[in-house]
């Protein structure tokens, strides 16, 4: 039984409230049968140190990737994971995380690819809910194990791969990665490991706009008009476009996707996961470098 | 695990985390990162004495000190890294336990792939292990320069 939605005003202006929670909604709805709230942050240790009371850890790295292939888990796996984690394919699954949900959109897209069909983000993520004084607990929750079926992963929707990109050069994409690393002056984030890519730049074409300029300073999503007016006022989309977008690894251009296919409303929007760590190494794919598309 | 023979210390660590079941090890992970001494006032004054470590996920920042006895060199780390990267403060910690006070050429014999030897790749991933790595090349690249 999916649990009600979120009516505050802000979420009203997105195009998929249903999609978005506020804290003060998962505060309330914290003990509701039905609702599983998982936290997924970059650090695999912040969960231990104090999580939301009853929310179950969910690891982009080493539980959403299979170990072997540069692929997500297929449709046993995640039935397993989800099992292990007491989630049913009717429960209302709520992502937060740190760092402006960053690696939350990341596992909610992850979910997305397996149709998982009641699935939302908490505004603010960990960060906010810390801020306002909300309990937290060391502890591991018990869920009873649940039976989640198998369903085969679909890429077609919301995946799209290298040769697809390549074929798609001249309809819009967007790199949501540091302007540095869009230049091609740097290799990977400021700050962060070099990931292995042999060529700096950016796809011919695709317009550089960083993820978090798509969250306030309190980690929640600006508001739709601040949206419209990042997306289709700088970056010229318009919610009629075919979309990719990318970054080093599919995470950040996850939380661009959240954006603009779940509060924005537009219907074709991919993530390239492949992003620049596949794109940079790959021989005689076309690149541009500088501040230009 | 082959390899280099690891100084008592470290080799101490790697038992410790070769003694708990994959689950618990994280938990010990844990407890590493909440006993990292906080940063003497010499250093959390003056960041601009501290090397950054871009390798790691979030950024840490370390000191290195080698006291010029009797041709020794006793080596001191300090570390600092932010409450929200408890994993990245395990790794220093770790570290920390392992090599404070022993001497340069003990320190330099350490090898390279130690953090692989804790058994955590599959429960925090070889990419974050990644930065462990680099802390302990930049400590001894410093050991080396200030010996």
């Amino acid at each position: 039984m999916a649990l009600p939605h979120d009516s505050a005003p802000k979420f009203a202006e997105y195009a998929h409230p249903e999609m978005i929670v506020s804290t003060e909604w998962v505060a309330a709805h914290l003990d509701d049968p039905g609702l599983v709230v998982a936290e997924s942050d970059e650090d695999v240790l912040l969960y231990e140190t104090g999580h939301i009371p009853g929310a179950v850890k969910l690891d982009w790295h080493t539980e959403l990737n299979d170990p072997v292939t540069r692929d997500y888990v297929d449709g046993a796996g995640f039935a397993k994971l989800m099992s292990e984690k007491g989630i049913s394919r009717d429960t209302t699954l709520v992502l937060y995380g740190d760092k402006n949900n960053w690696w939350a959109a990341y596992a909610l897209w992850v979910c997305s690819l397996f149709g998982h069909p009641d699935l939302r983000l908490m505004d603010g993520g960990r960060a906010k809910w810390i801020a306002e004084g909300r309990p937290v607990s060391t502890g591991t929750p018990k869920r009873p194990q649940a039976d989640y079926p198998v369903i085969d992963r679909d890429d077609r929707q919301l995946r799209a791969f290298k040769d697809q990109v390549l074929a798609h050069l001249g309809q819009p994409l967007i790199d949501v990665r540091s302007p540095g690393e869009y230049s091609g002056e740097l290799l990977h984030m400021p700050d962060y490991p070099q990931e292995g890519a042999l060529r700096g730049g950016h796809i011919p074409g695709a317009k550089s706009v960083p993820w978090a300029r798509a969250a306030g300073a309190d980690a929640t999503f600006k508001t739709r008009a601040e949206l419209e007016a990042i997306y289709q006022g700088e970056a010229g989309l318009t919610p009629e476009d075919d979309v990719v977008v990318y970054c080093r690894i599919g995470e950040r251009s996850s939380h661009t996707w959240f954006v603009l296919h779940h509060l924005l409303g537009y219907p074709r929007v991919r993530n390239y996961d492949g992003s620049w760590t596949e794109w940079g190494n790959s021989v005689r794919v076309p690149i541009t470098r500088g501040t230009s598309p | 695990m082959s390899g280099a023979t690891l100084h008592p210390r470290l080799q101490e660590i790697v038992d410790d985390f070769s003694s708990v079941p994959d689950k618990d090890r994280l938990q010990l992970l844990l407890e590493f990162s909440q006993d990292l001494p906080a940063l003497p006032e010499r250093y959390a004054a003056h960041h601009d004495l501290l090397e950054p470590v871009p390798e790691c996920q979030t950024p840490l920042f370390l000191a290195v000190e080698v006291e010029p006895d009797s041709g020794r060199g006793t080596v001191h780390l300090f570390f600092e890294a932010p409450a929200e990267a408890p994993t990245t403060r395990g790794f220093a910690a770790i570290l920390h336990a392992g090599l404070d006070g022993l001497d340069a050429d003990e320190v330099l014999a350490t090898p390279a792939e130690f953090s692989s030897r804790l058994g955590l790749a599959d429960l925090v991933s070889p990419l974050r292990l990644r930065g462990m790595a680099a802390m302990l090349a930049r400590i001894k690249r410093q050991v080396r320069e200030k010996r």
